[in-house]
Formats: structure tokens, sequence, C-alpha cells
């Protein structure tokens, strides 16, 4: 590896080290938005009403996976979905 | 002695300190697996936990450490010679700092990655949260204090240094913008940032009235301010007063805005610092003329030493940033020794320098007796004689001294003001959890909890009285600050005894640092709040007073609930938490 090569992994390091903070900020940004969006998806079931209702049930299949983590991070311990048995 | 003799004495000490003592803590006592599943990778979720190289995560971990504290804590030791200081800052970052911080972050990793504050609830139970909240309370509280007297006081010995560091602001909101929005690169933005901030640096340095100079504007030293103040006192008051203001709009906007793009660009100033420091050492070759012990020191070094120098030796907070973050990240837990003991070894070389160039500011040792003529004089003045200390090893690099003295100024302010920023939101976290334990709702609302932090802070910081009377005596606070520092990485140690204790192998290495310092620091507030404080004492102070004797209540506490966790009392609660 010549002088130019370290130099460039030294920076790329240097630029990983600036980045890391930054990303998780970014995530969770981003994360918060989806847990929003999950709230409007599961709202119905918790008895807020949703105008939207028959599109979003669309959705269920393809965010099921992630509602175990989502109850969690809204304080719920255990599933408040009768519906699905996550835990 | 030839500086660069102690450097290289002090860089060898933490390298042996490094190769065989955390190995064998890692080794032996930690029996560190690479095979452990971390937190990062079992409960990886992209945001908080994300397995994450050691050399980057421990690059996150030395930049989220190291701060104007291990500068400004030795700048005020030397005052008892430089030997006293010089093995504090060695062996207290070999023997205690890196067990502390490796050791929050192993302790961390085997309990899900949680923090030290939810781990002494889990071994101590109830109490033992409540216990770490004050504690944490009190030395936000003392942080931020002290931080805004050390920005206050930079401002106005070298307003030099007031404009490069309010561009920094509308810079960094600026790369934050673009990172977040345009999702930019954010290497070239700081760069850029940094280089406008040196470039105003200099160009205030050399043009007088772009300095922001309070002081000189009401007439000078002697001059009449407002209420009937003196002019410096004035000065003293506008500053802080404009620094509360910044640190409660910088505390409750998104971290992404302002904070974290200053981070950036400090990590920086941090690297750029060190580099030119000891750079510049090497090149300047200077001798230490100050005397390696104060004879005529009018307070003695036991036990004061040891809570003058937190940051640096050992200190409470880095328990926080291993157990909050860089314990989620971890890949392999034997990374552990990496990042927790060497990222305690990098602020132990930030000490290192920052006693140099102190020590070396100095001609001969009757120049040093006269800067540093009582512990009064060393505590106001000690960051003053470091700002001047490093421009004189910059200059060894050809950079002029009154360009490098703006800019080791800039570079402390910018440390100090990060880190007051964090200290206001955190206080404002901790503020709001007291809400919710004692059920008093009001206080969990961002704004109420931040308006206690920052008004709690105003009142601490303003009312000690320096030499230049209202607003100049924050430096003041500083023995509380160590002390409360000290009792934090006394209770984190002490859970990591309690830890080690269970796992059967050797204690001793947590509990010795940990009798150490509960002991020195017991002595310091024993002797500080009856004998100097009190209203009989020699130097009376009611508020120094009070609070150290909420304090000294606090450290009497930890004792009774160690001697208890020790005996085992809680094994109950541990015995209810076990997996």
């Amino acid at each position: 590896m010549n002088m130019l090569d370290k130099m460039k992994k030294l920076i790329k390091y240097y630029e990983e080290v600036l980045e890391m903070p930054h990303r998780t900020e970014v995530a969770r940004e981003l994360r918060d938005q989806d847990d929003m969006f999950l709230l409007l998806l599961y709202s119905e079931m918790i008895g807020i009403p949703n105008p939207v209702y028959y599109y979003t049930l669309e959705l269920y299949p393809h965010i099921i996976e992630d509602f175990h983590d989502w109850h969690l991070r809204m304080g719920m311990d255990k599933s408040p979905l009768t519906g699905i048995r996550c835990c | 002695m030839n500086a660069i003799l102690m450097a290289v004495i002090g860089l060898a000490v933490f390298a042996l300190g490094y190769r065989y003592y955390s190995k064998y803590i890692a080794e032996r006592i930690f029996r560190l697996d690479p095979d452990f599943i971390t937190p990062a990778h079992k409960y990886k979720d992209g945001v908080d936990f994300v397995p994450t190289n050691k050399f980057v995560l421990w690059g996150h971990h030395f930049t989220s450490v190291a701060g104007a504290a291990p500068i400004l804590g030795p700048a005020i030791a030397v005052y008892w010679g430089w030997l006293p200081a010089f093995l504090w800052v060695i062996l207290g970052t070999v023997f205690a700092a890196g067990v502390h911080d490796f050791g929050t972050l192993a302790l961390s990793v085997r309990n899900k990655g949680q923090s030290i504050g939810t781990i002494a609830e889990k071994f101590i139970g109830r109490r033992g949260k409540i216990l770490f909240l004050f504690i944490i309370l009190t030395l936000v509280l003392m942080i931020n204090a002290v931080f805004a007297w050390v920005i206050a006081n930079l401002f106005i010995t070298y307003p030099a240094s007031v404009l490069p560091v309010f561009i920094q602001i509308p810079l960094a909101i600026w790369i934050g913008y673009a990172a977040y929005k345009r999702n930019m690169k954010m290497l070239i933005p700081s760069l850029i940032a940094l280089a406008v901030m040196y470039a105003t640096a200099i160009l205030t340095a050399e043009v007088s009235w772009l300095q922001i100079d309070l002081v000189s504007y009401m007439g000078g030293e002697g001059g009449e301010g407002l209420f009937g103040l003196g002019a410096v006192s004035t000065a003293f008051m506008i500053w802080i007063g404009v620094l509360l203001v910044y640190v409660y709009i910088a505390s409750t906007l998104p971290v992404w805005k302002l904070l974290q793009p200053r981070d950036f660009i400090n990590s920086h100033q941090l690297s750029v610092g060190l580099i030119i420091l000891y750079a510049g050492l090497l090149f300047t070759n200077p001798t230490i003329n100050a005397p390696a012990t104060n004879a005529d020191a009018d307070v003695s070094w036991l036990p004061l030493l040891f809570i003058t120098i937190a940051c640096g030796a050992i200190s409470g907070f880095h328990g926080l940033v291993s157990s909050g973050t860089s314990s989620k990240q971890l890949n392999l837990e034997t990374d552990a020794r990496f990042v927790g003991y060497f990222g305690a070894v990098g602020e132990g070389v930030l000490a290192l320098i920052s006693i140099i160039a102190v020590v070396t500011l100095f001609s001969s040792a009757a120049d040093f007796s006269a800067v540093y003529s009582s512990f009064e004089a060393a505590n106001a003045g000690g960051l003053g004689n470091f700002v001047e200390g490093a421009a004189i090893l910059a200059g060894g690099l050809g950079i002029p001294a009154h360009i490098a003295t703006t800019i080791v100024s800039i570079i402390v302010v910018s440390f100090a003001a990060t880190t007051l920023d964090t200290a206001v939101r955190l206080m404002r976290y901790i503020i709001a959890e007291i809400g919710s334990e004692y059920k008093v709702p009001a206080l969990t609302k961002k704004h109420v909890a931040t308006s206690v932090a920052v008004l709690s802070t105003a009142a601490l910081v303003l009312i000690p009285e320096g030499p230049s009377g209202f607003g100049s005596g924050g430096y003041l606070i500083w023995p509380l600050f160590g002390t409360s520092n000290q009792l934090l990485a006394g209770i984190s140690l002490l859970l990591i005894t309690i830890w080690l204790k269970r796992k059967g192998v050797n204690y001793l290495i947590t509990l010795i640092p940990m009798i150490f310092l509960l002991f020195m620091t017991m002595y310091a507030m024993f002797t500080q709040v009856f004998f100097q404080w009190a209203w009989y004492g020699d130097s009376s102070n009611m508020l120094l007073f009070v609070l150290g004797a909420i304090i000294f209540v606090f450290a009497i506490w930890i004792i009774v609930t160690a001697i208890q966790a020790l005996s085992g009392k809680f094994d109950d609660e541990l015995e209810k938490h076990r997996d």
C-alpha cells in the first residue's frame, strides 16, 4: 500500500468517525416518522378513527414484522392488539 | 527538567498501562469473550444499536469525553508544582480512569447496553437510581456554572476570540442543514467551516476594531458599568447572560441542527490542537522552570489535588458516555479494552500536554511563584496560563503569539460551549426524570425543565463574587465540580465492584480506586466545608457551604450504600433481575 492509499484510508476513517453520530440522528428522526406512520395505520384498532382504513389495511402484511419493536418503543410492554400476538 | 522528557515518560507509562494492565484486566478480571453476542448485534436497530468498527468507535468515544475540563484542571493543579499533577494524571489514568471507563463499558455490554443509571436501579434498587440522578444533577449544574464562567472569562481576556466563536454558530447550522436535508458529506463542509473560523481569528487578532472588548467599551478595567457595577463585572454579567440565552435555544433545538455540526468542527479542533501542541513541543524543546513541588503552598495538595484534576485522571462523566452510547455500538466484547481504556488514555494525553503548556510558560521559579501566588490565584488564572503556554508551544511551528493565543482560546471556548450545551440538555432530561419520579408533571415539559436548568445555572454562576466582583467568581465552583464528578465515578466503580464480586473474580482493581476516590473526596469536602466555607471558617461563603454540605451528604450516602452492597444487602434485588 503506498502513501496515497494510506492517506485515503486515514481520511475515510476520519470521515466515518465524524459521520457516525450523525447517521444515528438521521436514523432516529426517520424512525420517529415511521412510528408516527405506524400509529396512523394501527389507529383504528386502538380506537382512533382512521378515514383511510380500507387502504391502510392492505399495508398490514408489510408492517407486521416491525409491530413488536414499535409497540415496545411506544411504551407498551405487551401487544395492544388482540389480533396480533407477537408477545 | 526537559519538557520532552516529561512527555516521553508520561506517554511511556500510558503505553505500558494499556499494553499490560488493561490486558490483564481484560483477560483475567473481566474475562472478555470474543464470541459473546454484544447488544449492538443482539438488539441491532440501525439507530442506537449499531455494530461499529473499534477504531471508529474509539474516535467517537474520545471526542465525546475530551473537552475543556482536562485542560483546566491540570492548569490549576500545577500550583502545587508539576510533580504532583503529573503523577496524578499518569497514575490516575492508568489505574483509575482506564479501569473506570473500560469497566463501565464492559458492565453495560453485559447488561443489555443499559446506562449506569438503569444498572444502579437494577443492582441497588430505586434508592440507587435516585442517588444517581441527584449526583448527576449536581454534576451538570456545576459544569454549567464553571463553563459559563470559563467562556465569559476568555471572552473578556481574549476579545479577539469572540467573533470567530460566534461565526461558528451559523456555520454549524449550515453544515447541519446541508448534511441533513441535502445528504451532503460532512468532512469538506466542516473543514471549510474550520478554515473560515481560523481565518476570522487571524483577522480579529490583527484588526483591533473587530475585537468585541466589552471592558474597553466601558472605559477599561477601572470604568463604570451598568447598575453601579464595575466594567469587568458588567462584562461578565453580559457575557453570561448572552451565553445562557444561547444555551437555552441550543439545547432545545434538535441535535442535528446545531450541537452535532458543532461537534464535527470541534473534532477537527481537538485533532488540530493536539497535533500543534505536541509538534510545537518537539520544535521548541522547552525547559520546565516551574518547581517540582511548591513549598510555599497556602493550601495542602492532599486531598485537594484529587478533586482539582478530575477529568484527565478519572472522571465519572466518562461512564455516562461509555454506558450511554459506546456500549450499544461495540462490535466485539473484546473491543471494550481498546475503546474504553484507550479512550481514557487519550484524555490523559490531553491533560499531560495541558500540564506541559503551563509549566513551560515561566522563565524562572520566581516567575512561577509570582503568577501562582495562592490557590485562589491559581484557580482564577490557570486557564489564562494554559492559553499563554499553549501559544508559546504553537510558536514553535511559526505561528505568531497573538494569533496563537486567539486560536487556543477559541479551541477552549468551543469545547466549553459544546459541554455547556450538552450539560444543559442533560440537565433538562434529569429534571424531567425527577419530575416523573416525584409526580410533578410540570417539570417533564421541555421548556419548563430547560428554564429551571438555565435559571439555576444563572444563579450559581452569578452569585459567587470573584476578585472583579459580581459574576466573576464562577471558578470557585471548580472544586465542587471535581467532587461531584469523582462521586459519580465512585458510584460507577461501586457497580463494577458488585458485578465483579458476583462473578467471583478479584474485585480489588475497582475497589481500591473507589475507596481512594471516596476517601479523598470526603476528606476534601470535610476540610473545605467545615473549616473554610462555614460561617466560622477562614474564607466563609454560605453558597459554597450549602452546596458543599449537600455533596458531603451524597458522599456519605454513597459510602453507606457501598458498604451495604458489598456486604450483600442488595442481593435480593440482583436475584430479581437475574437473567
